[in-house]
């Protein structure tokens, strides 16, 4: 008993202790890992911020813009032009959406909307697959998939330029939301969508609006996973990683979901490389579930979600 | 003019709380059922019960299941394809520790066991709602799966990590294995479905279901007026991982003959939950309906270019059938979002005043 507890509270951390260049490396790993699935989830805080629809197909809208952009590029297109059309095909996909799906189903309980988005996760799989094929791609965004040592710690230049990306990506949205005349709609959407209408606001407007931009943060989630694995079919799951990093951030909240997935990201793989040899590996499949799960018993609505008040 | 109660009085209590009050539909319930038992197996070939029929009467009863816990009691679960391999493991691992055991008895004690698991994953519906739940749910999923796969325990140290259904006799008829005959397996998830939709009905009509609707509709103001909410939400749980379990137990030992933890993967969670969308949340003829539906689906558009005498590339017909599914997905929520039990229940409105509407 004495050396089971010994294995589980005190070894580990005499291996982070005892390698501390090792334990930077692990947590900068698990940071570029969990800034990836950061990416994923503030499309999703995007669209559920200003529709209320749980967009289970924000892991598929990733892989589409990969798809798009690594086919026409494939064909012969130069790289600015091509992210320019797989950007515009995007928006004409946002308006498709809209038109076809969350008009017809408005005021719809969510559960709903969210099987929707189920529907579209397939019939976007499918799609992306019979329009660019199905083979692995490889996505050359030009940033050598190498290594710098700083202080003795090993960083990785594509994983820091995701990281710089991502920070200027959130940085960028939260000017949009905050100052721009549309962001103020948005978030007067979200606040209230019958409120927001009859002060009119134009709502399958930013509707559109809103699924564009989270189908510009699927490009760039997509050339960042792209560049790292290549494209292909297993992007579209990294959607089920993303929900762990929502529950925790909370799902209205663009700060949550970056804090969230770094928190997943590191977590999840400290657990795997310190505690995952006691159980025998492969424990980043659930760890962060577990990890959100057992946050969301000490605070329901996340880490920055909005107070959850209810009436009767 | 036929579909009409007319001239049937209630003059007793019994007759007004009956599962089937109108004489029709007991005739038209009774018809099936009979249909089902005799003229089924006679009719059918192989190929129609073991790929069409068995994987629909275990869908139907899984179905059950989710559609107790989230059309009735409003518990989202994504972690439906973890129970049912929770159930598979816990038949598996009875089978084979008590070998004259009945394996229909080893059924329902893997419901048993289900049950009680689902009980653990249940509790923090006490405190999470909604999506967050739905997402806590997926850590069911994912943990199960993953100790099923690392755990050699549970499939008694099977090199493949394969789990087998162990030929089993109930009174001297072979119901599993590789010697049991189709009809045979059909008929007893036949038995199982009819008898668990049965006390499902009977449930979510009684105190409980009712409370389960309260918890449902408004949680707060259940709790108020006395509905406990830890009861009523573990039960519902408790009670539709239970159905899950013997769905589960029933499909690697009716239908697969051997499975690994793959075929309970995130897939089945969402299917399961789709049949319960389609065919109607809060219904339990809504779950036959969505299990047939989704069953059907994926069969029809594999044979229909067949018979069409398209000849496609194998991947191409996956994609295609990715569209087109997912694109009905969406199609059948737009046209009617409570489902098909729904249309069902309009078509009977307007049968009833056929052919004269006025």
């Amino acid at each position: 008993m004495l050396e089971l507890l010994y294995a589980v509270l005190v070894g580990p951390v005499k291996d982070m202790a005892g390698a501390p260049a090792f334990l930077a490396e692990v947590i900068i790993g698990g940071l570029a890992a969990g800034l990836m699935y950061s990416l994923v989830a503030l499309g999703f805080v995007l669209i559920y911020k200003a529709s209320g629809v749980f967009n289970f197909a924000q892991g598929v809208m990733v892989l589409f813009a990969a798809l798009t952009l690594v086919g026409l590029m494939e064909r012969g297109a130069p790289p600015a032009l091509a992210l320019l059309a797989t950007m515009a095909v995007m928006g004409a996909l946002a308006f498709a959406i809209e038109r076809v799906v969350l008009r017809p189903l408005v005021n719809q309980e969510q559960i709903i909307l969210f099987m929707a988005t189920i529907g579209l996760n397939f019939f976007l799989e499918g799609f992306g697959e019979l329009a660019w094929g199905s083979n692995v791609k490889k996505l050359d965004v030009g940033i050598p998939d190498s290594s710098f040592m700083v202080w003795g710690v090993q960083v990785n230049r594509l994983e820091l330029t995701a990281a710089i990306t991502a920070a200027v990506l959130v940085a960028v949205m939260a000017v949009f939301f905050q100052r721009t005349r549309i962001g103020r709609a948005l978030r007067a959407v979200a606040d209230d969508h019958e409120a927001a209408l009859s002060i009119g606001i134009p709502l399958n407007t930013i509707w559109i609006v809103v699924w564009s931009a989270a189908g510009l943060v699927a490009i760039v989630a997509g050339i960042m996973w792209g560049a790292k694995s290549g494209v292909q079919f297993s992007l579209s799951l990294i959607a089920l990683k993303a929900l762990p990093v929502l529950i925790l951030g909370g799902f209205t909240s663009v700060p949550g979901a970056i804090v969230g997935g770094l928190i997943i990201g590191v977590g999840e793989k400290l657990a795997e490389v310190y505690w995952g040899p006691l159980v025998g590996g492969a424990i980043e499949n659930w760890f962060a579930y577990v990890l959100a799960l057992a946050f969301l018993l000490v605070r329901p609505q996340g880490l920055f979600g909005e107070r959850i008040i209810e009436r009767v | 003019m036929i579909y009409r109660e007319a001239g049937q009085f209630k003059s007793t209590y019994a007759s007004d709380q009956a599962v089937f009050p109108i004489r029709q539909d007991r005739i038209v319930v009774g018809l099936a059922l009979a249909a089902a038992v005799i003229a089924v197996p006679l009719v059918a070939d192989e190929y129609w019960l073991q790929a069409v029929l068995i994987p629909f009467l275990i869908y139907s009863l899984a179905a059950l299941g989710l559609n107790l816990l989230t059309g009735y009691a409003g518990q989202v679960s994504l972690g439906t394809g973890g129970f049912m391999a929770v159930g598979a493991y816990a038949a598996f691992k009875l089978t084979r520790a008590f070998p004259r055991l009945n394996v229909l008895i080893a059924f329902l004690l893997a419901g048993l066991v289900t049950a009680l698991v689902g009980l653990v994953f249940g509790l923090p519906s006490l405190r999470i709602k909604g999506f967050y739940l739905a997402v806590a749910t997926l850590a069911a999923q994912f943990f199960l799966l993953w100790l099923f796969n690392k755990v050699a325990w549970f499939t008694d140290y099977a090199s493949s990590g394969t789990i087998t259904a162990p030929p089993r006799t109930v009174a001297s008829i072979m119901v599993t294995g590789p010697a049991a005959t189709a009809p045979v397996r059909y008929l007893t998830a036949l038995a199982f479905v009819a008898v668990f939709a049965m006390i499902a009905k009977n449930l979510v009509r009684g105190r409980v279901g009712r409370s389960w609707m309260a918890i449902r509709d408004r949680d707060i103001a259940a709790e108020i007026i006395g509905v406990r909410p830890l009861r009523t939400k573990l039960l519902a749980f408790a009670i539709s991982s239970f159905f899950c379990g013997v769905a589960g137990a029933e499909y690697v030992f009716l239908y697969l003959g051997s499975a690994e933890t793959l075929a309970f993967d995130i897939n089945v969670s969402f299917l399961v939950l789709f049949m319960v969308i389609i065919g109607g949340l809060g219904s339990i003829l809504g779950s036959f309906l969505g299990a047939a539906f989704i069953v059907m689906v994926p069969i029809f558009l594999t044979n229909v270019p067949h018979l069409l005498g398209l000849a496609m590339p194998v991947a191409l017909q996956k994609q295609i059938e990715l569209m087109v599914f997912g694109g009905l997905i969406i199609l059948f929520l737009i046209v009617e979002p409570h489902g098909l039990a729904r249309l069902w229940q309009v078509s009977k409105e307007k049968l009833r005043l056929w052919p004269f509407p006025y």
